[in-house]
């Protein structure tokens, strides 16, 4: 009996714990929006820069309904890479402004939840971006899928969370650097190489028909799995850096 | 003005709100801190005085568990300066807040950032008017004054109810009236009871540091004065 009622506290206990950490993930999301929304500054870059990219692509290549399957995949993940790099160098250098990084440094809160709050902060506005995006992507490239389209619901947000999940731990590895906005895309894009390869080919493999998405997708969730967990572990240490 | 003279270094007491003992900081081959041994007792309030690049900045920063030692050890409450993250607060010349929202949301922020909200000591309505800013303005940071921006930040130090206050140059950039407005806080604040502390503390008090080179300013809250020049303590004069 008295061991359920402990492990029933040390649940409550535990409960209670994720229950703070959710919290404060949730208060730095809520946060990250609310500067979002005021001054627009990193999905107004992201989508510009995005359709840029598919327009000059479209234009460039002048694609047949066939080729566009095959490359459509590749510009996609491209230009939501490179966009991204706006969004994601520009959500730390908010921190850094008025040096409220200091703020967080002496805060009791966990620094994962900074960490988990700004990446899933930079997931929905990359997202938002796809959503602007797809129409325009379909009109430009002449898209129809023609292996199952309900999977790019399934890969679009793995491909996105690989991106933005990375992107935001060397975003603020690169924090203190001189020429951070150089030096993110120089670690970023190596280290992403196998989830960029996933998504491609998964995206390609669903609008072409022409092969299995699902080893792509696994690639993906194991990659994420892998890259979350590592980023969460480590962010501490990044934070906490002189 | 107290003649300054130069002091021998003093045994340290881990059990002090503060104290640093043989703490060098290089930064390369620059030496931010050179073997600086000073102890910041529970309850005392302590001016610490020297030119731009003396090390004042890097000493309260240290002591805040911002910055490592490259050698000595820094206790703070007798522990690792990270540890004792609850006890202490930092007020930076800059604002520490973000310059889209308004004084109430910045501190709402905080205030959730630090626990549980009922527990708290005072809620940010109540830290925002103690320093003399309405709680009702929505007015983004951004767009507030110098003075104004210098008391958003004091309000966020004073939310988390520290028992260790580090100030480092809370008066730049301020006028006369707006700082002498800010010292008389800050004597007020020595005197707020210490949430959940022990008799002995609340006997004590809440200690105060504070880096300025505007020495006239901090007049009344220098108990001790500690002169710094290159990296090192020059002198450490008591009232």
């Amino acid at each position: 009996m008295k061991t359920l009622v402990k492990a029933k506290n040390e649940a409550g206990y535990e409960s209670q714990g994720l229950k703070s950490y959710f919290s404060h993930v949730l208060c730095h999301l809520q946060k990250d929006l609310r500067l979002e929304w005021r001054s627009r500054d990193s999905v107004v870059g992201m989508l510009f820069f995005a359709l840029l990219v598919v327009i000059i692509f479209s234009l460039a290549f002048d694609p047949t309904a066939a080729v566009s399957r095959q490359i459509a995949g590749g510009i996609l993940w491209v230009a939501l890479l490179f966009a991204s790099f706006t969004a994601l160098n520009q959500s730390w250098t908010r921190e850094q402004r008025n040096r409220v990084l200091d703020a967080h440094r002496m805060s009791p809160a966990p620094a994962s939840a900074l960490f988990l709050g700004k990446a899933l902060a930079n997931l929905l506005f990359v997202v938002l971006i796809e959503v602007v995006l797809a129409p325009l992507f379909i009109v430009f490239y002449n898209l129809h899928a023609l292996g199952q389209g309900w999977m790019l619901a399934v890969v679009m947000p793995l491909g996105t969370w690989a991106l933005v999940c990375n992107g935001t731990f060397f975003a603020a590895l690169s924090l203190r650097t001189r020429n951070r906005e150089l030096l993110l895309p120089l670690i970023l894009v190596p280290i992403s190489l196998p989830a960029l390869l996933g998504m491609m080919q998964a995206t390609t493999a669903i609008l072409t028909g022409e092969s299995d998405p699902g080893i792509w997708i696994r690639l993906l969730v194991a990659y994420n799995i892998a890259f979350t967990t590592v980023c969460l572990l480590l962010f501490e240490t990044v934070l906490s850096a002189d | 003005m107290q003649p300054v003279e130069r002091q021998p270094a003093k045994p340290i007491n881990a059990a002090g709100a503060a104290s640093l003992s043989e703490v060098s900081k290089l930064y390369g081959s620059f030496a931010a801190l050179r073997k600086v041994t000073v102890e910041f007792a529970v309850g005392s309030s302590t001016v610490v005085l020297g030119d731009n690049g003396a090390g004042k900045s890097t000493l309260l920063r240290m002591i805040a568990g911002l910055i490592s030692p490259t050698r000595g050890t820094v206790h703070v409450f007798g522990g690792e300066p990270r540890a004792q993250r609850r006890r202490i607060a930092y007020m930076s010349h800059e604002a520490m807040l973000y310059d889209e929202m308004s004084a109430m949301e910045n501190l709402r922020y905080f205030a959730r950032l630090q626990g549980d909200a009922e527990k708290a000591a005072r809620t940010p309505e109540q830290s925002l008017l103690a320093v003399g800013l309405d709680p009702a303005l929505t007015r983004p940071v951004g767009q507030y004054s110098q003075g104004m921006r210098q008391r958003a930040s004091l309000a966020r130090v004073l939310l988390t109810d520290p028992e260790l206050l580090l100030l480092d140059e809370p008066f730049s950039n301020l006028d006369v009236n707006s700082a002498n407005h800010m010292v008389e806080l800050l004597m007020e604040f020595r005197g707020w009871p210490v949430t959940g502390a022990s008799s002995e503390q609340l006997a004590c008090g809440r200690t105060i540091v504070l880096t300025t080179h505007q020495a006239h300013l901090a007049e009344p809250l220098a108990e001790t004065t500690l002169t710094m020049k290159t990296g090192a303590i020059l002198s450490e004069v008591k009232r």
